[in-house]
């Protein structure tokens, strides 16, 4: 099968014998990593990484991330395309110069160190594999650069090839894999080296989705086995709840919250975290909201809302966010509860999301096992603790 | 019965092809016949003239020898030059422009120059002398180096411009890979350029050493015709303007035309060892 693959491919090439030949010369010249080893933590301080000119049009794709990544700790970078992910990862792997604050690995400053000297593992968004080198000899070049002998790094390539279950591909070329082959032998190749750190940049993209949570699984379980730290970049946020120890949210580059998956989910700092981390009903209200007890109650014409503040209101306007699986739907009203008109919904097997118009203006994303058809009349509440209510974006 | 017809996109190339023939393959095909019937002899009376002759054999030997030093001294020098230069900088622009003027300048001009410059009485040895630097006489013209001297700068400037843009051709993240799987500076050459950048090297041996083994102003200008320089072009030139055979000089341009092609198929041939692909890393 492997064969027949390679002769149906039009990109049938041939490695070089030179290079072939060139390989018993590299082991002499192997680098160890001055930093390598293993850490206690990695602290980001301040770190930043700014383009443009000098003044005018000067813009932070990373504006001072502050962080300290423990030994053996999972991080997730999560965040919307181009709020600089990818800069804080090119930062720590030293592919980057920062144009402010400092990356120290326990006492050591290492932001002056180039990569190699790092040893940090990085798979990289476009997975960057060598065109030239069979699959096999692209996991096991960090291997020849550090020197390893050839039959155990013969052995390391073959357990590598098979956690990322590529057995079978590897004396194929890049060009010869699919775009989701590629990926994996992009994560073969960063941790067969065994980096105390490894930098995953979206990394399961172009994955289908069964895959992905083998893949994601797969990840987590080399990550406690190896006992060594991962910084994972990634805009999916089931992705970064399953797999982080902590996450940080990022927006224009600067981080918005760094917290444990649970309280992410279920305290998010501000309002951008809150849509991010799936607050679909984002309600405005033009007036202050008054306390009552630990709650507050808002109100705008046909509607009134009890809920819970979770970062300082100083204005006059206020926006409450409700995930939808936390809203209530009945057919009967109860205390408290809002009436709507059933507009549309989405079946998802298990349940339906509802689009509910509640009030004139504002229509609540429901989450409802009841079955339903457009016109029906649903009555909503929503726990008020679960009701988190923010100041504007700022 | 189905007519034959012309599909009206391949008459695109009818101009192009046209032109091919007429000041290419005729030329060719003229000179080719016109080698077989030399003034006296049978018909391969020529090329057994050309590769008995003492006059005449050697001067493929002196041609190579100018010639492949020549290529590879421009690509030793155009290489790493290239490589320095494949992030954009300030200076790149400036550097670039420099290295590139000699290109717009002609053979005869740059052997002038060096006359000039480079010659018994040129201004290199007066300022060597009045520094008390180097009081001998300077030997670089009129010889073997001076012609060698003047293929490296003519030949350099194209050298470098093909090897610049098949460096600046290779993806940046592919060194930062290697980067961060622990290769020096040293070894993302040696393992990621150097592989992926053999073929277009090849490719600009090629085109260098023919350029290269044609010359004929500066072997003139520069270097000792009827001796150490006597390349194959000035045996085809004495043949056709001083003995007025042109059936002997049109075999001696055959020959040459032979081993160019000799030299190029070799490299040509290594060229298949290596890599030929896309130099990308990713999903492109
Ligand atoms: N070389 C550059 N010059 C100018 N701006 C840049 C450069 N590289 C990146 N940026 C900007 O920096 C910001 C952050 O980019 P980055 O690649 O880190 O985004 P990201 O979070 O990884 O996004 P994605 O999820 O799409 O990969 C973007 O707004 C981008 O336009
Ligand atoms: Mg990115």
């Amino acid at each position: 099968m492997n064969l027949a693959l390679s002769e149906a491919n039009p990109v049938a090439m041939r490695t070089g014998v030179v290079q072939r030949l060139g390989s018993w010369w590299t082991g002499m010249n192997s680098v160890r990593s001055a930093v390598g080893g293993d850490f206690e933590e990695l602290r980001l301080v301040g770190l930043s990484r700014h383009y443009g000119g000098a003044l005018a049009g000067r813009v932070a794709a990373l504006d001072r991330l502050t962080i300290t990544v423990r030994r053996g700790e999972f991080i997730a970078l999560l965040g919307p395309s181009g709020c600089g992910k990818s800069t804080a990862l090119n930062l720590i792997a030293g592919l980057l110069q920062p144009t402010g604050g400092g990356i120290w690995l326990d006492e050591t400053r290492i932001d002056v160190l180039p990569p190699e000297q790092r040893g940090f593992g990085m798979v990289f968004q476009n997975y960057a594999l060598f065109p030239h080198l069979s699959v096999r000899r692209n996991v096991g070049f960090g291997l020849l650069m550090r020197g390893v002998r050839r039959s155990e790094a013969d052995r390391r390539v073959d357990r590598a090839l098979a956690l990322v279950q590529l057995h079978g591909h590897g004396d194929k070329l890049p060009g010869q894999l699919s775009g989701g082959q590629q990926q994996r032998v992009a994560i073969a190749r960063a941790i067969v080296v065994e980096p105390p750190l490894v930098l995953m940049d979206e990394p399961l993209s172009n994955l289908d989705a069964k895959l992905r949570i083998e893949t994601r699984a797969e990840i987590r379980r080399i990550h406690r086995e190896l006992g060594r730290s991962t910084i994972y970049v990634t805009h999916d946020q089931d992705e970064a709840l399953s797999l982080a120890d902590r996450i940080v949210v990022m927006r224009a580059g600067v981080a918005q919250q760094i917290a444990p998956p649970h309280e992410v989910y279920a305290h998010p700092a501000n309002l951008h975290v809150a849509r991010f981390m799936g607050y679909r009903n984002v309600i405005e209200f033009a007036s202050a909201p008054r306390a009552l007890g630990d709650q507050v109650v808002l109100a705008r014409p046909g509607l009134t809302l009890t809920g819970t503040v979770r970062q300082d209101i100083q204005g006059p306007r206020a926006f409450a966010a409700i995930r939808p699986d936390e809203l209530v739907a009945r057919r009967m009203p109860s205390t408290g509860s809002l009436a709507g008109i059933v507009e549309g919904f989405e079946y998802c097997g298990r349940d339906s999301l509802v689009d509910l118009a509640v009030a004139d203006g504002v229509r609540l994303h429901v989450r409802t096992d009841l079955p339903v058809s457009a016109g029906d009349r649903l009555y909503v509440t929503a726990p008020p603790e679960r009701v988190l209510v923010y100041p504007p974006e700022a | 019965m189905k007519r034959w017809r012309i599909d009206p996109v391949v008459m695109l190339v009818a101009p192009a092809t046209a032109f091919l023939v007429l000041v290419f393959a005729y030329p060719f095909l003229y000179g080719l016949l016109l080698s077989f019937r030399p003034l006296e002899g049978g018909w391969n009376a020529n090329y057994v003239r050309f590769f008995s002759s003492d006059r005449l054999f050697p001067t493929i030997g002196t041609t190579l020898e100018l010639a492949l030093p020549a290529t590879v001294i421009n690509l030793l020098l155009a290489l790493p030059l290239a490589y320095r230069m494949r992030v954009t900088s300030r200076y790149q622009k400036w550097v670039a422009s420099l290295l590139v003027i000699p290109i717009s300048l002609g053979t005869v001009m740059i052997a002038d120059g060096m006359l000039t410059y480079l010659g018994p009485k040129g201004w290199l040895s007066q300022v060597l002398q009045a520094l008390h630097l180097y009081d001998g006489p300077i030997h670089l013209t009129h010889n073997y180096a001076g012609v060698l001297l003047s293929l490296i700068i003519s030949g350099f400037p194209f050298v470098f411009l093909l090897v610049l843009s098949y460096v600046t051709g290779i993806d940046p993240v592919l060194p930062k890979a290697a980067a961060t799987l622990g290769a020096n500076p040293w070894q993302q050459f040696r393992h990621v350029y150097l592989p992926l950048l053999s073929p277009g090297l090849a490719m600009a041996f090629c085109l260098a050493f023919v350029q290269a083994f044609s010359v004929f102003p500066s072997a003139v200008l520069l270097g000792a015709p009827a001796g150490p320089t006597r390349v194959i072009s000035i045996a085809a030139y004495e043949a056709a303007f001083e003995q007025y055979d042109d059936s002997m000089a049109a075999c001696a341009a055959m020959v040459m035309g032979l081993v160019q092609l000799a030299v190029v198929s070799a490299a040509l041939f290594a060229r298949r060892l290596f890599y030929r692909g896309p130099v990308v890393g990713g999903k492109g």
